[in-house]
């Protein structure tokens, strides 16, 4: 199993559906609409010569500035064949939302809910999609680009009082 | 502390008395189990046989707060975490005492951003600080003998001794 | 596969018995609790003493590392890698090196290569002794954890001779080591190489064939291979239930094609197996440790960071010379290297499980985006699946086995 191959099957199918194909440092991604990324995750997964059952990672990730401004990135690897494909969809402001591929992949379960917490890109289909990491009262994605680090401000022995004084040190 | 606040200054009785009850608390100090990140690790490590923590009577890790007397906040405290650290410092009976151990207990550490809490000092009072990433089991027993030593120098009027600044550089440059 | 795979949320377990359900009982496995897997926070549903259902609660250890590693230049970035599984980080500073040297693509020497594999097997021997600790003491083998740490202290002392740290190294930089290994390394590691086999031994004397050790793990916590795969669990878990996939046969990375080892599978994929995979794994590992040495010695002294001056600093000496060094150097310090635009994902096995990287470049000395695919954090999701209908008892064998790190999990 390589890349060529792999990639003439999808074309085979989903030749509509596909936007870009990048193939960089000996890894194939793919990136397609959000419609074509379901069907292209599932037809991966069930096609038994191609046999990707294995969700590996799957992640957001913030382009500000660029349209669509964020992309949720999947690799599906298969065990049989030792090899890794990428896909991956954009999606844009104000409502990020792209398919869940956890009805397919249980795995995707946790790391969807990780994406929505930090980057705040809905997933249509998750059956539980809530803060995990993040209390669950807080307001914000931390991971956006235009959300603050929100670092303090390091003390030396130039601005230290200055500093300790507003810092809410617990007396008792 | 009971009695001993009200039998007030009774010179040499009060002070073999204050010895007495500091000595005592000093070689049977209780830690929490608290560990909450990689200085957890460490603190296992200053548990173990190589740096064993039990000649110092603390072999018994106390899971439930009430039963122990000084939480070893080890490790980074996160947003999420405070609340339940302050609760857990509430919930032990006095006397207690807190050692921050690590730099992110200290300080924050190099984690300088929105989900840690820059040093656990804003949620509870810190007695020691114990620097380091993590800091070596040696370090840890040292800053433990600093608090003893802390411990040892308490009066019987329970009022706790201001922290100890250190106003000039450690080293003079002339 | 026969019932259907569920994930459960605390919210999903918490708000019916709010609601009224008075059948089964709603506990609180707080995040501080008497084992010291960190802070997972478990909401059981309990009917008497059995789990009916379990939904973890993680989150109060988030450290915000991925946010901190997009505000650092990518070398400077590595310091918090070592954070995130405290108790390998020399596999998470592997794993992101080998991310960054991808999208870089850049030549590692041989000697680096080496020290690489050698160290990380350590560290895995490292792990796996912590978890062999923490397990016999959540199962109340105390006198295990004891021995463990013994061991665990002399490869502690192997790591500060080669880095001056004992846990937070950050040893592995992106194209290479981070100073050369000091002369007296191999006979150190000889020294350890000489009681460890037999040390194993010790541990599985202890509790392989112990009758309350295979009462408490044999038949408990079982999970078949194809819920396993679906569920996304890795590592020595995985194994456990039969599939042998390990990521250094699998796909290689540092030149693991070129040891000779084996991979320990189970069979029935339930406590006991999970455990004779992992002593296995560290025998394995053993003898990786020995492969490398030999090889170490042979190959002698020679570079240790790649020649790409726009990678690795030149030393020290080389800048009063030479223009050129002065002005790489000077770069390096000064704005740090700048990747092409592009991305790249890394995976490694780590002991915990399939540990991997995404580095999203956009040209500029800071990365745009680093994630990190946590092994522990996707382990969690099989919990619930493989905790129900057992007791609470079993439940905390069953963490333990799974190996989780909080550190990873909540990142």
């Amino acid at each position: 199993m390589d890349n060529q191959t792999v990639l003439a099957a999808l074309r085979e199918r989903f030749a509509a559906e596909i936007l870009a194909v990048n193939e960089f440092r000996g890894d194939l991604s793919l990136t397609f609409t959000p419609k074509g990324y379901l069907a292209a995750a599932q037809f991966l997964r069930d096609d038994p010569d191609l046999a990707y059952t294995f969700l590996e990672n799957l992640c957001g990730v913030d382009y500000l500035g660029r349209k669509p401004r964020f992309e949720v990135v999947a690799h599906l690897t298969s065990m049989r064949h030792r090899h890794r494909v990428c896909l991956k969809v954009g999606c844009d402001e104000p409502e990020p939302t792209v398919p869940s591929l956890t009805p397919l992949f249980p795995t995707a379960n946790y790391q969807e809910r990780e994406t929505f917490d930090l980057l705040g890109i809905r997933f249509d289909g998750h059956p539980s999609l809530t803060r995990i990491l993040l209390p669950d009262d807080w307001v914000g994605h931390p991971l956006r680009k235009d959300h603050p680090l929100g670092d303090e401000e390091i003390a030396f022995t130039f601005n230290q009082e200055r500093i300790y004084a507003r810092k809410p040190f617990v007396r008792e | 502390m009971g009695i001993e606040e009200k039998a007030g200054n009774l010179g040499i009785v009060t002070t073999t008395l204050e010895t007495v009850v500091n000595w005592g608390r000093t070689n049977a100090m209780w830690p929490l189990l608290f560990g909450l990140a990689c200085c957890a690790i460490e603190m296992m490590g200053a548990q173990a046989s190589n740096y064993d923590l039990s000649r110092f009577g603390m072999e018994l890790n106390r899971a439930s707060p009430r039963q122990a007397d000084l939480m070893i906040v080890a490790g980074r405290v996160s947003r999420k975490m405070a609340p339940v650290v302050r609760r857990l410092y509430d919930q032990m009976p006095e006397p207690k005492w807190v050692i921050a151990m690590g730099d992110c207990a200290a300080c924050g550490g190099i984690f300088n951003n929105y989900a840690i809490v820059q040093g656990v000092d804003e949620v509870v009072p810190v007695d020691v600080y114990v620097a380091g990433c993590p800091p070596r089991p040696e370090a840890l027993i040292d800053g433990i003998m600093m608090l003893h030593q802390k411990v040892m120098r308490e009066k019987i009027s329970g009022k706790k001794e201001s922290p100890i600044r250190i106003d000039q550089p450690l080293v003079q440059v002339k | 596969m026969t019932e259907p795979i569920t994930v459960p949320t605390p919210q999903q377990i918490i708000e019916p018995a709010v609601a009224g359900r008075t059948e089964t009982m709603v506990l609180n496995m707080g995040p501080h609790h008497p084992s010291t897997h960190g802070v997972l926070r478990l909401v059981l549903e309990l009917d008497g003493e059995v789990v009916v259902n379990v939904a973890p609660d993680v989150g109060y250890l988030h450290t915000g590392i991925e946010k901190t590693m997009e505000s650092k230049t990518y070398q400077k970035a590595v310091v918090l890698t070592d954070r995130m599984d405290y108790l390998a980080p020399l596999s998470n500073n592997l794993c992101y090196a080998l991310a960054v040297e991808k999208l870089l693509d850049v030549e590692i020497p041989e000697r680096a290569q080496i020290a690489r594999v050698l160290l990380t097997e350590l560290q895995r021997i490292s792990s796996h002794l912590v978890w062999l600790g923490t397990h016999a003491l959540d199962l109340a083998a105390m006198s295990v954890f004891l021995y463990a740490f013994r061991e665990r202290e002399q490869i502690l002392d192997i790591f500060e001779l080669v880095s001056g740290a004992r846990m937070m190294t950050s040893y592995f930089r992106i194209g290479g080591l981070a100073y050369d290994l000091p002369s007296d390394f191999i006979p150190t590691v000889e020294q350890f190489l000489a009681v460890m086999p037999s040390r194993i031994d010790e541990y599985e004397d202890l509790l392989t064939a112990n009758p309350l050790w295979l009462e408490r793990t044999v038949g408990v916590g079982v999970i078949d291979a194809q819920s396993a795969i679906a569920l996304g669990l890795t590592g020595a878990n995985l194994r456990a239930t039969g599939v042998a996939y390990d990521v250094r046969k699998a796909m290689p990375y540092s030149g693991y094609e070129t040891y000779s080892f084996e991979i320990p599978v189970g069979k029935n994929g339930d406590i006991y197996d999970r455990y004779r995979v992992r002593i296995a794994e560290m025998r394995q590992s053993v003898k990786i440790v020995q492969q490398a040495t030999e090889r170490l010695r042979e190959l002698g002294p020679g570079p240790v960071v790649t020649s790409n001056r726009k990678v690795a600093p030149p030393p020290k000496r080389e800048i009063t010379e030479s223009m050129e060094s002065l002005i790489h150097h000077f770069k390096l310090w000064t704005e740090g290297f700048k990747p092409p635009r592009g991305d790249a994902y890394v995976s490694i096995e780590s002991p915990r499980g399939i540990l991997g990287c995404y580095v999203v470049s956009d040209g500029s000395p800071k990365p745009w985006r680093v994630h990190f695919r946590a092994p522990s954090f996707i382990n969690l999701q099989s919990l619930a699946h493989m905790a129900k209908g057992r007791m609470v008892a079993d439940l905390v064998a069953l963490i333990a086995s799974l190996d989780p790190v909080l550190g990873e999990v909540d990142r």
